[in-house]
């Protein structure tokens, strides 16, 4: 074995890989529950990946077949349906996952130097997520898929002057249609998975070069002993190996049961109305994304018209989405943890979290007035919470920040 | 904070849990209270279907022998009772009325495939059972459900014929049978759910014990680098 292992480190670092990366890649000690997600958001990549390898051997990418050859998934080929769940169901659990694990780095200030760019390359992993999760709902051929095409990519439509060529570019025809849901295929398939595992990839360079943050926000470089390891540290394996199996274990259970009892979940994992075939004739009496979506499509809506046209809604969509992007240059604060921020930063993540959840839920319900009013009003405070924080997180008093971790 | 977080997360999934995405607007809709695991229900439900529906409408994503197989109805009765053309067992099932024809009769006629998914399993059964006389329409009967629904009362003989309590256990039964058509792996996920959970479960104790033996090192501080 050794001898092996001896050849192939003179060809290739292995061993200096895994010392690198997991047996020596020295991790604060204080890990809590919110450190679950980042390696759970690796398991789903790899669970959508193996299932969508299963899925496309199936799947006919054609306007014609599509449909049909997912109901033959289900049906006839053999434990066809527990692979598509596990990959419509998984597609949920991934934004769960990421959408907790960014939370995460809310909470404790994980953005901040000198992680500004793991923070941005977790961002537009964010992006390419959402874009992934978008063309794959739009394959099974139903009417969400076709109607929700159809809103969204008309959204470039609206791009001044050059709005209506592009969305012809886009869609290789005048409406959403078989161009459109073969491209799409290719970039479900290919394309955005490619892109996705090689910031998956740069992210956890990026992660390992500066080091994890921890609860406390404390750099547990600062204090190292005499071979030059930190005292707060403890090797990646097998310490948090052993505890991210836990993490998995529960998360398995909590994602089976949805899974094998409830595997639409009432509409909000798989759409009632997208069991009935794309019909380009019928107009859908509701048309909503799915809840990961609902938020920023929220915010479309929310932002009137402006001089008779829809752009400025587009514009604070993907500015709802990119101003996160900027979070570590808005954030003034010395202290990164939560544990030792100034009251006025923990009001602000409160309202914004609140904020956030309620434009999710209002962006699956119809526009009403009183709806419409409420999103503008969250819109508002979403936004707000960018732009006021350079002001909230340098006001108010925060802790004392601990030199060595306090657990 | 962790309490506060906590109480978050329980209101936000109870929030999401309590609304029904079914917008059935305003129509009450009644529980049709079917329990896919009652085999006899669904057989019965087959036979009704087959006799009663399938005379217009196609469930073209199902296979006569697939029926067969799930429900546990031989061949030989499969081919005596429910193949009235001359598909083969492997078939599916197509109603010998065309698409084309009914359209331009009817306005539209469903393929009832997937109805228990898009509409849910109550909405077939207040629908079935939602008829009423009304002289107006072209068949004479009107629905509570779908207003100006072009589908005649198609199950008035069949309500004549028995009690109240009857007819509605085999409206049940139908839309009991729709909702299988519907997903035909639900007659197996639920119960692999159960074994698959038990399973998660001995190795949820056994990892947590693996974690908690090397974390006693962290705890008492006993670990410490390789000089």
């Amino acid at each position: 074995m050794d001898n092996n292992k001896s050849w192939i480190d003179q060809r290739f670092p292995l061993t200096k890989v895994w010392n690198e990366h997991l047996a020596e890649y020295y991790t604060p000690r204080n890990f809590n529950f919110w450190y679950f997600f980042g390696s759970l958001a690796m398991l789903v990549l790899v669970m959508q990946i193996v299932t969508g390898i299963f899925l496309t051997m199936h799947f006919k990418p054609d306007s014609a077949n599509a449909f049909a050859s997912v109901e033959y998934i289900m049906r006839d080929v053999d434990w066809g349906w527990l692979i598509r769940y596990l990959h419509s169901t998984g597609a949920s659990a991934f934004f769960i996952v990421i959408y907790l694990h960014m939370y995460r780095a809310l909470l404790y200030g994980s953005y901040k130097a000198p992680r500004e760019l793991i923070w941005i390359l977790g961002m537009v992993l964010y992006i390419a997520l959402m874009a992934e999760a978008f063309m794959g709902y739009v394959l099974p051929w139903g009417q969400m898929s076709y109607w929700g095409a159809q809103v969204i990519i008309s959204l470039f439509g609206s791009v001044p002057f050059i709005g209506p060529d592009l969305l012809t570019w886009i869609l290789g025809d005048y409406a959403v249609g078989d161009p459109a849901l073969n491209r799409f295929f290719s970039l479900h398939v290919i394309a955005l998975p490619l892109i996705l595992v090689i910031l998956v990839f740069l992210h956890i360079v990026a992660l390992h070069t500066v080091g994890s943050n921890n609860p406390d926000g404390i750099e547990i470089k600062k204090n190292k002993d005499k071979n030059g390891i930190p005292k707060d540290g403890i090797p990646f394996h097998p310490y948090y190996s052993v505890k991210d199996i836990v993490g998995v274990v529960v998360f398995l259970m909590i994602f089976s049961a949805v899974l094998f009892f409830s595997p639409a979940l009432n509409g909000y994992f798989l759409e009632h109305a997208n069991f009935v075939e794309a019909n380009p004739l019928k107009t859908p009496d509701h048309i909503a994304p799915l809840w990961y979506l609902t938020p920023f499509y929220s915010v479309l809506r929310a932002i009137p018209p402006m001089f008779g046209s829809q752009f400025p809604g587009v514009v604070g969509m993907f500015a709802a989405l990119l101003i996160l992007i900027a979070l570590p240059w808005l954030d003034r604060s010395k202290v990164k943890s939560i544990r030792y921020r100034s009251l006025p930063y923990k009001i602000a993540l409160g309202v914004f979290v609140v904020s956030f959840i309620i434009l999710g839920y209002l962006g699956m319900q119809p526009v009403t007035p009183v709806n419409a009013f409420l999103a503008r009003v969250f819109t508002a405070t979403y936004f707000g919470f960018f732009i006021l924080m350079p002001w909230f997180t340098s006001i108010g008093k925060t802790k004392e920040v601990p030199t060595r971790l306090t657990e | 904070m962790k309490k506060t977080l906590n109480t978050i997360t329980v209101a936000f999934i109870s929030t999401i849990l309590s609304f029904n995405v079914f917008a059935a607007a305003g129509v009450e809709l009644d529980h049709a209270n079917t329990d896919i695991t009652d085999e006899k229900s669904l057989q019965n439900g087959a036979r009704l279907f087959m006799n009663y529906c399938s005379g217009c409408h196609s469930i073209k994503f199902m296979r006569y022998n697939r029926i067969g197989k799930d429900l546990n109805i031989s061949d030989e009765d499969i081919e005596k009772n429910f193949i009235f053309g001359d598909e083969k067992i492997g078939s599916p099932i197509i109603s010998t009325m065309s698409i084309e024809d009914s359209n331009q009769w009817f306005g539209n006629n469903p393929d009832l495939s997937l109805v228990s998914r898009s509409k849910g399993v109550d909405w077939i059964y207040t629908y079935l059972r939602g008829f009423y006389k009304d002289e107006e329409r072209i068949f004479g009967v009107n629905n509570h459900v779908l207003e100006n629904a072009s589908m005649p009362d198609i199950l008035w003989s069949l309500k004549q014929s028995k009690s109240s309590e009857d007819f509605d256990q085999d409206v049940r039964d139908i839309t009991n049978f729709l909702d299988y058509v519907g997903e035909p792996a639900k007659l197996v996920r639920i119960d692999l759910g159960y074994k698959v959970l038990g399973f998660l479960f001995i190795l949820f104790i056994l990892s947590y014990l693996l974690k908690k033996e090397y974390w006693k090192d962290v705890k008492y501080g006993k670990w410490r680098a390789k000089d």
